[in-house]
């Protein structure tokens, strides 16, 4: 993990979400840091639902955030946030990191859905997502992936994804991206010139009787099936619109 | 024929004539020869005429598409479980001769799952007059040309038409209309195999597979004879 | 060490069923994207950067003795494509095979017995060159050399490329062979220590989504 600098922020925000003895989706823990703050949004039926709001001007080159949600046996979370996060330049040119932490019990459900991460020129951000379901969760997670604002190139980014069921690891990825990227990460094995690139990763037991069957969705997205009772999407495409459209459309076809 | 190849506790040697659990595998015969020549004619004429009395599977080997697999199973000579193609990145030829892993997995996974199997018959893709298949992958091999192709394949020679156990010459009802002389091609391809069988056939009908039914058949019986060390 | 035996294994005629596969080339030929020797390369720079650094990297691992169902389990999730996974343990299992007759022992028996539909071909890789007496650098380079040697070979006969140019190609190549190689095997070193977990990563997405769709098509030259 990159050291964040002393100068910038370090900043944790946390949700715990509970099954109360009506079956409802309590949230004893919904505790944010400037610039990360948690709103409990409406909700539908027994579920929970919270935006993430304050991290769109940033991470700065510096900063050190976090974000963790727990999902309790039975409970049902679903996170958003109000706009895309954007990784920016800080002033010493220090690398930024973005964590997140996420963990579901078995019969609980968490709908991590949050806005783009966009990439803008001259930032240095390392993300790094760590979910981890116990045998019988549920988790629908989406990341988006987006290299410089219009007609901008993008900065430096890694990001690393690992998805763990049962202890079990099901996903681990990751992507580097940007200047200093090892080399072809923009040639023909890669990203080949897209500059959005999506992922939803969804975890249901479902899947273990009957795992979804590969799909192309588009000649740049697929639907594959991960070793384990879980489906994995990935997108291409020139730009976040295009790819939430794709992304959208794709979640019709899971349960 | 290969027979006493020596049993011992690398059951992952190729040849070895024992399965994973030491019974007898199936014999292995293959079926080489140029593009169009009437091999997978002839391993459909077969598997009708022997599916009764053999229990019997066949690997295709594509250059680019699964047909033969497919006319296997469209002609429904066999049940769709006993067909299995390999897929060779455009090398026929090494996957029955230089790298006959993807082959030999082939066979032995129909022996796994719809075995025990007395015959598997592995048809390689069309390929040029010098691919063979290796003794690591079959117990014996045809290689199947035709009249059309020309006269004088015979008398050229090459491994294919040289040291396959059969020789086949297919299509002779059309040697009037291509001008092949049979009779030419009987004494080259004598001259060329020495004792070695060859076959010439035409297979207007199944019956007309019979001749090479019954060098099978003999393959069988010296396979099923010899000593299971 | 043997130098020698390193390049028996990584010779590419080496009877383990690689000739059947194009490392996703013929995919990236027919989406345009792979039209000559300039593309190729920066085709075969991108996949050694992510897939060829971690097949390096469990090789590596592997070669020094790491628990092979637990580096098993890692390359499932480090192969999301269920393509890419299928084409892994069918190369995984006809290497088992070469290697068996070429470098008996009983680890490599062991591994055959625990995956009789094979395991991933970089475990098994970085098995066999601990059968055979190499080490994880040994096997890294391996898995690095095919992982670009394989897609190179695809496209001369793909493309009818000059193969002057593909051999070109892959001799540029080298210098990031070698350091993929190296990385591969100090992270082979700390998952020995530390974990399978601490393992690399990096994926190529047009790879994987490219894989997706060449499983399906009806005609093809290369099996995956």
């Amino acid at each position: 993990m990159n050291p964040a600098s002393p100068a910038g922020v370090r900043a944790r925000a946390r949700i715990g979400a509970r099954s109360d003895r009506y079956g409802r989706t309590v949230l004893p823990v919904l505790e944010g840091e400037a610039p990360l703050a948690l709103r409990r949004t409406r909700a539908t039926g027994r579920a929970a639902q919270v935006t993430l709001v304050g991290a769109m001007s940033g991470p700065l080159g510096g900063d050190r955030l976090t974000v963790e949600a727990d999902v309790g046996a039975g409970a049902s979370l679903g996170v958003g946030s109000a706009a895309a996060t954007i990784a920016l330049p800080g002033q010493d040119g220090a690398p930024a990191a973005y964590d997140v932490r996420l963990t579901v019990a078995a019969g609980a459900e968490l709908r991590w859905l949050p806005e783009q991460l966009i990439s803008v020129q001259g930032s240095e951000l390392r993300v790094t997502t760590v979910a981890d379901v116990e045998a019988g969760g549920r988790l629908v997670l989406r990341e988006e992936q987006v290299l410089g604002r219009a007609d901008e190139d993008p900065g430096l980014l890694r990001s690393r994804l690992t998805v763990r069921v049962g202890g079990r690891p099901l996903l681990d990825q990751e992507l580097t991206c940007g200047p200093g990227a090892p080399g072809g990460w923009d040639g023909p094995a890669v990203l080949g010139g897209h500059r959005a690139l999506g992922q939803l990763i969804l975890i249901d037991p479902g899947f273990t009787e009957k795992p979804p069957t590969p799909t192309m969705l588009t000649p740049h997205a697929s639907l594959t099936p991960l070793p384990g009772p879980g489906a994995l999407i990935t997108a291409l495409s020139p730009n976040a619109l295009h790819l939430r459209h794709t992304l959208d459309e794709a979640l019709h076809h899971l349960p | 024929m290969h027979l006493d190849h020596t049993h011992d506790e690398s059951a992952a040697v190729s040849a070895d004539a024992h399965r994973a659990d030491g019974t007898r595998r199936a014999l292995r015969i293959g079926l080489g020869g140029p593009v169009g020549s009437g091999k997978t004619a002839t391993v459909a004429a077969l598997c009708r005429l022997l599916r009764d009395e053999l229990s019997l599977a066949v690997v295709t080997n594509d250059i680019y598409t699964r047909e033969d697999a497919e006319f296997l199973l469209r002609e429904a000579v066999l049940p769709p479980e006993r067909i299995t193609a390999v897929e060779t990145g455009a090398c026929p030829h090494t996957a029955i001769r230089d790298d006959i892993s993807a082959n030999l997995e082939a066979v032995e996974d129909l022996e796994d799952e719809v075995g025990p199997l007395d015959l598997v018959l592995v048809e390689s893709g069309g390929d040029n007059l010098t691919a063979t298949f290796s003794r690591g992958l079959v117990d014996a091999q045809i290689f199947v040309i035709d009249v059309a192709g020309g006269d004088d394949i015979p008398r050229k020679g090459g491994p294919g038409v040289t040291t396959a156990d059969l020789l086949v010459v297919n299509k002779t009802d059309l040697a009037p209309y291509v001008g092949s002389d049979l009779a030419r091609m009987a004494a080259d391809a004598k001259a060329q195999r020495a004792e070695l069988p060859v076959v010439f056939q035409s297979l207007r009908s199944d019956e007309h597979v019979s001749a090479v039914a019954e060098w099978v058949r003999e393959q069988l019986a010296a396979w099923a004879g010899a000593p299971a060390k | 060490m043997s130098r020698a035996a390193l390049l028996v294994l990584a010779d590419g005629r080496f009877p383990a069923g690689g000739h059947a596969h194009s490392g996703g080339a013929e995919a990236a030929v027919k989406a345009g994207r792979i039209t000559g020797a300039r593309s190729l390369e920066e085709f075969c720079r991108g996949r050694l950067h992510t897939t060829g650094a971690v097949s390096a990297a469990l090789a590596g691992a592997a070669a020094l003795g790491v628990d092979p169902v637990a580096l098993d389990e890692a390359a499932d999730a480090r192969t999301p494509s269920v393509a890419l996974r299928t084409a892994a343990r069918k190369l995984g299992r006809q290497l088992l095979r070469a290697a068996r007759v070429a470098w008996p022992s009983p680890e490599l028996d062991a591994l055959a017995a625990r995956f009789p539909k094979g395991a991933h071909q970089p475990v098994v890789l970085g098995t066999a060159a601990r059968a055979a007496g190499l080490g994880a650098e040994d096997a890294a380079h391996c898995a690095a050399y095919e992982n670009v040697s394989g897609p190179a070979t695809a496209v001369v006969r793909l493309l009818s490329l000059d193969p002057f140019e593909a051999t070109a190609v892959l001799a540029r190549l080298a210098p990031d062979m070698d350091k993929v190689a190296r990385k591969a095997a100090e992270a082979a070193r700390r998952a020995r220590d530390e974990g399978p977990e601490t393992l690399p990563a990096a994926s190529a997405p047009l790879l994987e989504v490219g894989a997706e769709g060449h499983a399906g098509w009806d005609v093809r030259l290369f099996a995956s």
